[in-house]
This record gives structure tokens, sequence and C-alpha cells, in this order.
């Protein structure tokens, strides 16, 4: 087996099975994408991406100030005002429909570079995000045509031209779930990718390009919270489309109310995953992990609130510790990684201050014993129990492998323990009565509630919060309103 | 020495293979100008009866695939269709068309197949509804295929006609016995051909040629047969098509119309047949009542 050094711990049996990386293109220097070219930044400026599983640099990124980013609403404008507006809802189709076919022939070098920019695993950029955002677009193409039929008894229209700010833990799909439904109802959008994960965005560009899509419908442009800002308050920007945290979405909600833009957001989240006495055990540990060890813990809707009813609450921690136990930490490229990289050192040392700040609040800490590889940015997955609901670790996002359990004896307590949060964006509820499941299912307020399972997504099933979770919908029917007036 | 060329045999369609039709029997339609198009099939009632069987036999995995799969399944057809526009252009002069009508026809037809592509997964969001009925029940009522359904495709077209009438109904998780324009059947022997190389499971469409009147009597009373499509505009053959309906309560679909126009399309071609289904589940009403969050 692959030796990994300075390593500690048991020792798991499984030979490396690293997926391999000749077939990618990446190139050396990235640019704007604006107007259908890439095009140098105004500053000059260019910052690296790495891929936080080895620390090593990617490729250097343009860097937009306000000037880039003018140019680019500006080219959005222009291909809205002369070519997309005016164009046909079934001509409109016919070029998502030619986007998902190709992003479905170069699904596995997408998945790679995923992989390599993000830290997440190669499983999962295979196997769950890269499908998700061919289904996307392939979903969105077929509503081109039809959005009379979404909204009946409504004059539909596009809004203008749309800025789009998306996160790092899902890059590319945040980029399908940006671009798709916009692009369907006929806007143009400029989207900025997050700094540390641009790379998906920028071969996106590419690819939007060979598919002979106009120039200026889709323009990427990168950099940090400035580049993001000079988005938000452009003037011509008819509508702010973000996904990121609660914090930042407040100032976004700021400005756009200050500048009336139509707005939507999809912000953080502290979902609370209920087991009940009678559900499957066994199937419910293993949504657990899944709720919150899916990419890192990198998940908006992570089920980070473990309720457990008290009577089960034993075996559910004993055979959860057991199960975690068996959790693979390491390289992301190979196919038997659980948990990948944290996507970045700045992200790791919060999640390792939030883990602190859990063991000073008297919470009890668990943590399996498993070999975390040298380099790179990697945390254990982390359990607390004994966990108050006042504790800031058991109420703050913390966007890691880190799960709170709280144990619960009525269903109407767990319901009181589980609204109780100024988020509200998913749940999960796990019980072998139906009858049960959808009265909580009625009761929890989540934009998303999942039922004996947890973290699916879906083209056709709308995504979002509510409160402080942002507002607004992506995917699904609903997701088209987000670019309708 | 000019090279001899390779005429093209035309056969029927049945359960993903090309066979004969079982009667050996044929004839030989004309075109405008009294030119012999070829050696065609005559189909025999058993012929559409083995159709039946394929159809019934392929509707299982057919409807029960991902909404999803199926547009996919159905974009692919475009793919193929867009592959062989030049073949279905040529085939349609020789049967008439002018070069530009043939064209318009082909780029029409492609582009309808990918309408209804987009429609698979989202006729149950248009049409389902949750019924907030007054019992404390989770009740929502979503449309399902109907089964196997008898085209008699349009007479007065060969390709449009056809594609209109076939893919929404096969959108839904159909599967379809079709009988073609009986004097304009090449495109319908070659969209077999198109049907056959795009991922779609043998059975799901079947097609015949011939006179529809023999084996349309079949699909008529034929009790696993679900719907009959009445696509042509032949009074006779409906009149008795409504008639015979009667046996196993067929639903029947009228669906005749100028098909070249761009609005002869839509999801109420999908909805037409399918049944619609009422799902109740028992919910239970415990706490929640003092949450304030």
């Amino acid at each position: 087996m692959a030796k990994n050094k300075k390593t500690e711990g048991i020792e798991w049996n499984y030979s490396s099975s690293l997926e391999g990386t000749s077939h990618i293109q990446l190139q050396k220097k990235y640019d704007l994408f604006i107007g259908g070219k890439f095009v140098k930044p105004h500053s000059g400026k260019y910052f690296d991406t790495i891929n936080p599983a080895t620390g090593e640099v990617l490729a250097a990124i343009a860097q937009a100030d306000e000037t880039d980013v003018d140019k680019a609403v500006k080219a959005a404008r222009k291909a809205y005002n002369e070519i997309w507006k005016n164009m046909s809802g079934k001509e409109r189709g016919k070029y998502l429909f030619r986007i998902a076919r190709l992003i479905q022939d170069r699904a596995r070098e997408f998945a790679v570079i995923e992989t390599l920019d993000a830290g997440k695993t190669i499983r999962e950029s295979r196997d769950v995000d890269v499908p998700l955002v061919a289904n996307h677009f392939f979903y969105y193409a077929g509503w081109a045509d039809k959005l009379e039929y979404a909204f009946p008894n409504r004059k539909v229209e596009s809004l203008g031209v749309a800025g789009q700010i998306i996160p790092w833990n899902f890059p590319l799909l945040m980029a399908a779930w940006k671009i798709a439904p916009a692009l369907a109802c006929g806007n143009t959008v400029v989207l900025k990718p997050a700094e540390t994960t641009p790379l998906t965005a920028l071969k996106l560009a590419e690819l939007i390009r060979d598919a002979g899509l106009p120039d200026g419908v889709v323009n990427i442009v990168t950099g940090y919270g400035d580049t993001g800002e000079a988005i938000v308050r452009h003037e011509d920007v008819d509508k702010v489309a973000f996904t990121g945290s609660t914090p930042v979405g407040k100032r976004i909600h700021e400005i756009a109310m200050e500048m009336g833009k139509k707005c939507t957001l999809e912000l953080g989240g502290k979902s609370a995953n209920i087991i009940l006495d009678d559900a499957p055990i066994d199937q419910a540990v293993e949504g657990i992990v899944n709720g919150i060890f899916f990419n890192q813990g990198h998940v908006c809707c992570a089920g980070s609130r473990l309720f457990v009813q008290e009577n089960v609450a034993d075996i559910v921690v004993r055979k959860l510790k057991d199960r975690m136990q068996s959790l693979i930490v390491g390289n992301p490229l190979d196919k038997n990684t659980d948990i990948g990289a944290i996507n970045s050192e700045k992200q790791l040392k919060t999640i390792h201050q939030y883990i602190q700040l859990g063991v000073e609040e008297g919470a009890e800490l668990y943590q399996p014993e498993c070999r975390v590889p040298a380099n790179g940015f990697y945390c254990r997955p982390t359990l607390f129990t004994n966990v108050a609901q006042s504790s800031r670790i058991a109420q703050e996002e913390i966007f890691g492998p880190v799960l709170t359990i709280q144990t619960f004896r009525t269903v109407d307590e767990v319901i009181q323990k589980a609204n109780n949060s100024p988020y509200g964006l998913a749940a999960g509820v796990w019980s072998d009565k139906g009858s049960r499941l959808f009265n909580l299912t009625s009761k929890l307020n989540a934009g998303v509630v999942w039922g004996n399972t947890y973290n699916r997504f879906d083209p056709s099933s709308p995504f979002g919060g509510f409160k402080e979770s942002g507002y607004g919908r992506e995917g699904g029917l609903h997701g088209l309103s987000a670019y309708l007036k | 020495m000019s090279r001899l060329e390779i005429i093209k045999t035309y056969k029927i369609y049945i359960g993903g293979a090309f066979p004969r039709t079982e009667s050996g029997r044929y004839y030989v339609p004309l075109n405008k100008k009294g030119e012999p198009l070829g050696n065609v099939c005559l189909c025999s009632k058993k012929d559409a009866k083995n159709a039946v069987v394929a159809a019934r036999k392929a509707f299982g995995s057919w409807s029960e695939r991902a909404a999803f799969n199926r547009s996919q399944i159905l974009y692919r057809i475009a793919e193929m269709l867009e592959g062989r526009k030049a073949q279905f252009v040529e085939e349609l002069v020789l049967q008439g068309s002018t070069q530009k009508a043939a064209q318009q026809e082909v780029e029409a037809s492609i582009d309808r197949v990918v309408y209804y592509a987009g429609w698979c997964d989202k006729v149950s969001q248009v049409t389902g509804s949750v019924n907030p009925v007054t019992s404390s029940h989770f009740n929502f009522s979503v449309y399902q295929p109907m089964g196997v359904i008898g085209i008699i495709a349009d007479q007065s077209t060969s390709l449009i006609g056809l594609i209109s009438q076939v893919i929404p109904v096969i959108a839904s998780g159909n599967t379809v016995v079709v009988l073609a324009a009986e004097n304009l059947p090449l495109c319908a022997v070659t969209f077999a051909e198109v049907i056959n190389s795009s991922d779609v499971p043998g059975g799901v469409v079947n097609i015949l040629t011939g006179k529809p009147d023999e084996p349309a009597s079949v699909l008529g009373t034929h009790m696993d047969v679900n719907a009959i499509v009445l696509g042509s505009d032949s009074k006779e053959l409906n009149a008795s098509l409504r008639k015979s309906s009667a046996l196993n309560l067929k639903r029947v679909i009228e669906m005749q119309t100028d098909w070249s126009k761009a609005d002869a399309q839509g999801l109420y071609q999908i909805t037409d047949c399918m049944e619609l289904k009422t799902t109740w589940h028992p919910v239970e009403n415990i706490g929640g009542s003092t949450s304030s969050y």
C-alpha cells in the first residue's frame, strides 16, 4: 500500500487508487472571460489558486477590479440588448442543451480539476457534482421555450443583466445553478467564482466559447470580495444572485435594497438531522455520516446538528463512532478517500477554532484515530456530545466536518429545538413511520426537508432557505422565478 | 463504368428488430409524378398483434425510467435525426415535396423532438398537485403513462405528422404501435432506423406500413391497447375506431391538425395519453403548536 510518511494511528489496508490527471488541460495562467474572449485584467494583477490537498500552485488567476467588472457588465448588456433578449426560447434552449452535452463529453476532466482545486474527493466530484452540473443545464434547457407554462396568467419577461457570486464548496455546480436558469429565462450574466476555486468556472468559460454561445452572454470575472462588491454595486446590474455566508449575504442584501435591485440569496445553515426512536438505525447512521461529512462538511445544508431520541441515543452514538472509525481521510484524488482536503488554510483555522471552543464550552470531543496526510489541509471527522442548545458550536455554522449531538424525549421538544435557530435551510428526519415523518416535515421551518435520506439534490427540486438562510429558490420550476419579471 | 446503386429494402419495425411483414405481402406507393417509391410492406392484422405484444413488453422498463433519462434519450433522437437530415430531405423530395419545403419539414421535426425532450421531467411539475384535504393527510395527484397506445399516423405528411404524434406519447413513458402514412411511408421506415440507433429500447416504438384499415382494426379491438390516437382524417376509419373503443374503454385521442405549424405542439399532447393518480398518506399531528420560532 501507499505509505504515507509522518502519519499516526490505524493503518487501513487499501492499495491507493489514484485517478489519473494526464488527460486534463490546465494553463499556467487564466485571464478574465469577457465578451467571449479571455482578456488581461486592467490592474495586471494575478493571484494563485492552489491545490489544498498538497499546497502546490495550480495556476495564476486574473484579479478583476472595478474597470474589469464594468467591461464585463457592458459586454453582458450589449449581448442582452442585441441578441439574447430577442432570441426565441427555442434557440436559447438549444444552446443550453449543447452546453449540457459538452459537459457530459468532458465530465471526467472537469471532475479531476474540481478535485484538484477544491479538495473534494474524486468520488464526489465525479459522481455527484459534475453529473448534477450537466443535468442542471439539460433541465433548464427544456424550460427556455416553456416559460408560459411555468407561470400561468403572467406575462414573463427576462430581467436583463444578472450579477452572480458563488462560493468555493461546489464551484462548478454553483456556477451551473446560477447560469442555467438565468440564460433559460433570457438574461445575460456576469459571474464571479470564489477566489480559492476559480478553475472549473474558467474551464466552463472555454466550453461555453466552444459551444458557440454569442459573445457576452456569459462573462466570468475572477477575484476577491471587492470584485464581488463591484458587481453588486454596478448601476447596470439588474439582479444579484449570491450563494455564500450569511454575514456577506446581509451586506449584499443591504446594497441591493438601497439600489433597488432584484436579489436572491442562498446562505448559511445549521440544519437539524433528527433521529426518531423507530428509525432504521444503521441507515440513519449512514445518513448522519453523509449529512455532515459529505464534502468535508463544506455544505450549506449540512446536517450539523444531530438530534437523537433519548431511548436510542446510546446505540446511535456507538454505531456512529464505529462508522467514523472506518472513514478514510486523505488524498482527494484517491478513489478510496471518504473525506478530502479542507478547502483552504483559512477555513481549516476556523474549524480548529470551533473545535477548541467546543472543548472549552464543556462538550465532549470524539475524533477517530485515522491517519491524516502530512501536507495540505485536513481535518478529522469530529463529534461533540454533551452539547447544550445554547452552545456556540450548536448555534453557529462551522462549515466543516464537525457534528454536535443533542438528545430529545418528545416530538414537540425536538420541533422546538430544531426550529430554534436563526437559520432555516434544511432538515432531515429519520423514522420508519411515514405519518411521523410527514408530521415533522410539515412543522420544521426549513426550505428543504429530507425524510430518511440526506443531501439529495436534483435539478428538478427547488433548493433554498427560510429566515437567515436566505431567500429565493434554485432548481425546479420555482428556480425560474428568480430570473423573470 | 458507372457504379450500380444499392436500392434500400423497406422493412417494418417491431420490438427493436426490422422484420418484413409476416404476411409476405407488399404494395408499391407512387409519388405525385406517378413514379413507384419501392416495395413497401403491406402489414397484416398479425403484424399489429405482434407489435402490441412487443410494446407491452417494453412498457414496464420504459415507464419506470427516470423522466430525466427519457428526456436524454429523446434528445438523442434529435441528434440522430440531425445527422440524417439529408436522407430525410431526399426522401421527402422523392415523395413530392419541394427541396425548400422538405428542408423546413425536417428542421421543424428535429426541433419538435427537442421540444418534447425538454418536457419529460417537467410534466408532473406543471400538471401535478398537492391537494389541501381537510383531514390530516398528505394528498397529491400526479399523471402517469397509460400503457400501450395505438397511433394511426397523419396520412398527409411523411415525417412531421409522425413525429408530432409519436414523440409526445412516448415522452411520458407510454409505448406505441404506429401505422405510418400509406402513401408517404419512406420517412417512417427511416425514422425507425433513427429510433433504433438512439438508445430507445426495442418495443417502445413499433412502426408498421401498409393500408391502415387492416392493422387498425386490431389496434381498435385489442384488449391490451390502452388508447388509440386518431391521427388520420379518414372519417370512416375514425368512426369504426371510436366504436370499437367501447370494448375496453380505450381512450380515444383526437390528434389532427396542421403539423407544420409552429404551435402544433404542447403539454396537452403529452397528458392526453396519461392517467391521473391521487395518493393519500396519513400525517400525524403531534407537537409543534407551542413552537414560536
